[in-house]
């Protein structure tokens, strides 16, 4: 089996495994996938004021590439602004991780992971979605 | 010395006596061919390399001797004459030629078909095509722990059924099927009876008379024998014709053209006379490990799911699913353990194991089961560090599994909309 040492990697030592308080006003989940397709990902965030993503958390139920590519997903979201984190491609998670062809849906489910874990935020923060 | 006294079976120690890894826990998938057959076989690739079919001089005797010693230790150890023994390539070709070739021969008469939805693939792809021939097939389905239902059975059979065809034993999840009880259903018919027994030959007391099977299909690699050959047993009374594959220089009475590879027909005669002598034997110690096994994980772990029937089943194998924790992540996570996996993720289908499915296993667990499977060289410490290594993995896993999370917090992941994808 091929799967890259990055991938190896994080399967081994995911970062940021864990829970946020998802009722806090500060915290966006997203939970996509499906128990039936066997890849069930949660992906959460805290944003400060200033919009930046301080800390995020994810639990996932899937295969190797699907654990690494939300392990590499929260790595990567950390820092960066609400706008910035939306901009992450799941092209960019398949290249990194060098996913094979077959397992390309676990990156589109990372990329919708935090793209679900952002909508969440803004939809209790309706005064900022503007920005 | 000989080259030859070490498997890479898993059982096999190393000079520390450590067990040798990832220890080989999928025998369903393949056996390690035994020493001692391999021995057996050894002058027959070199000194005795003979044609068994040439008739002119003492190489083609040799081997064609010994071509006739291995059938008659194939068809003792089913109960079968030596005269209904055909080699083949693998329980593949038995198959093919089984289903194939005897509905080809009787199709002026009779053109329907009788199986089950957990039949191999190579059984279920055969009738595919037969169906593509203008051949009507019944697909039975199977009960919850794996077995066909026999009032089904008899209420499918026409007659114009030519075949039943039902398997042994299942590569998946080991459940064996009422052959006695099919054979006399299907004697009284008057259709024939083919079983794929791959997975049951030299595991389970199988006999062609006494369960009145007409057509047998032996594989070599699943009884510690060499990889590229097996055998059909094809009833003379009452005499089963069938349509033969390959056609050529007419070996094997006609059934199968070809030059029969004397060192594989040594080596599955071997291994057959071996598997007669120690089943017995050999199953007690494998239901021994097999509690042991299944003891060690209930233990420490909740919500593991035996699929199958537990006491209709091969000694060697278990298929469990772990609760919450994907197959192939698992499988990642051990991989000091050689096993299977039910999950759809090694496939690009995203399907899970069709014969979970056609159990009534959910979906969802589908996605989390593993096939264990031991034998011959599986030895009790390589179970017990198996078990350590299962068990940690899947706290691991569930520890980061967010259907495990909600099922703690008593959320039934049934009620929740998921997105899919």
């Amino acid at each position: 089996m091929a799967y890259s040492e990055k991938l190896l990697e994080h399967y081994e030592n995911p970062r940021n495994v864990g829970a946020l308080d998802k009722d806090a006003a500060d915290v966006g989940t997203g939970l996509v996938g499906a128990p039936a397709c066997g890849d069930v990902m949660k992906l959460q965030i805290k944003v400060n004021e200033q919009g930046v993503i301080q800390d995020a958390k994810f639990k996932t139920f899937g295969c190797g590439s699907a654990i690494a590519s939300s392990s590499l997903a929260t790595e990567w979201i950390k820092g960066k602004t609400l706008d910035e984190a939306d901009q992450i491609k799941n092209s960019h998670i398949a290249q990194h991780l060098a996913l094979p062809p077959v397992k390309i849906h676990c990156s589109i489910l990372a990329e919708d992971a935090i793209k679900a874990a952002i909508a969440d935020y803004r939809a209790k923060h309706p005064e900022k979605t503007e920005g | 010395m000989s080259t030859v006294t070490k498997t890479n079976g898993g059982g096999t120690q190393t000079g520390d006596n450590r067990p040798k890894l990832p220890i080989y826990l999928d025998y369903q998938a393949t056996t390690p061919c035994d020493p001692r057959v391999v021995q057996t076989m050894l002058p027959w690739f070199t000194e005795k390399f003979g044609n068994p079919h040439s008739r002119n001089h003492s190489y083609g005797w040799e081997a064609e001797e010994a071509v006739e010693i291995a059938r008659k230790q194939v068809a003792s150890i089913v109960n079968a004459d030596e005269r209904e023994i055909v080699f083949t390539s693998g329980a593949t070709e038995s198959n093919n030629t089984a289903l194939k070739g005897v509905a080809r021969f009787y199709k002026d008469r009779k053109d329907h078909l009788v199986t089950v939805v957990t039949e191999h693939k190579c059984v279920l792809d055969s009738c595919r095509h037969l169906e593509q021939e203008g051949f009507k097939v019944t697909y039975l389905p199977v009960k919850k722990d794996g077995l066909v239902d026999l009032d089904q059975l008899k209420s499918a059979i026409t007659d114009k059924t030519v075949m039943v065809s039902v398997m042994a034993a299942n590569n998946e999840i080991g459940v064996i099927q009422p052959l006695a009880e099919i054979g006399k259903i299907c004697r009284e018919r008057k259709t024939f009876f083919h079983t794929d027994a791959a997975q049951g030959v030299g595991k389970i007391p199988l006999d062609v008379e006494a369960m009145n099977i007409d057509l047998m299909s032996i594989s070599g690699h699943k009884l510690y024998g060499p990889k590229g050959i097996g055998a059909l047993f094809v009833r003379r009374k009452p005499r089963v014709r069938l349509q033969a594959l390959m056609t050529g220089g007419g070996q094997e009475r006609g059934f199968r053209s070809g030059t029969l590879p004397t060192p594989l027909c040594v080596g599955l005669g071997e291994a057959c006379a071996i598997a007669q002598r120690e089943m017995g034997a050999e199953a007690e110690r494998l239901k021994m490990l097999r509690d042991r096994f299944l003891a060690g994980i209930n233990k420490r772990l909740p919500e593991v799911f035996l699929n199958g029937d537990l006491d209709k089943r091969l000694p060697g194998n278990l298929n469990l699913s772990f609760a919450y924790v994907e197959g192939e992540g698992l499988m990642m996570g051990i991989k000091d353990v050689a096993v299977s996996s039910g999950s759809a993720c090694t496939s690009a289908s995203l399907e899970p194991s069709y014969v979970l499915r056609a159990l009534g296993v959910d979906v969802e667990l589908a996605h989390t089961s593993l096939r264990i499977g031991f034998g011959r060289f599986t030895t009790e410490q390589d179970l017990d560090y198996a078990v350590e290594h299962i068990v940690s993995a899947v706290d691991r896993l569930r520890a980061m599994s967010p259907l495990w999370e909600m099922a703690q917090q008593g959320i039934d992941i049934k009620s929740i909309k998921w997105t899919g994808h």
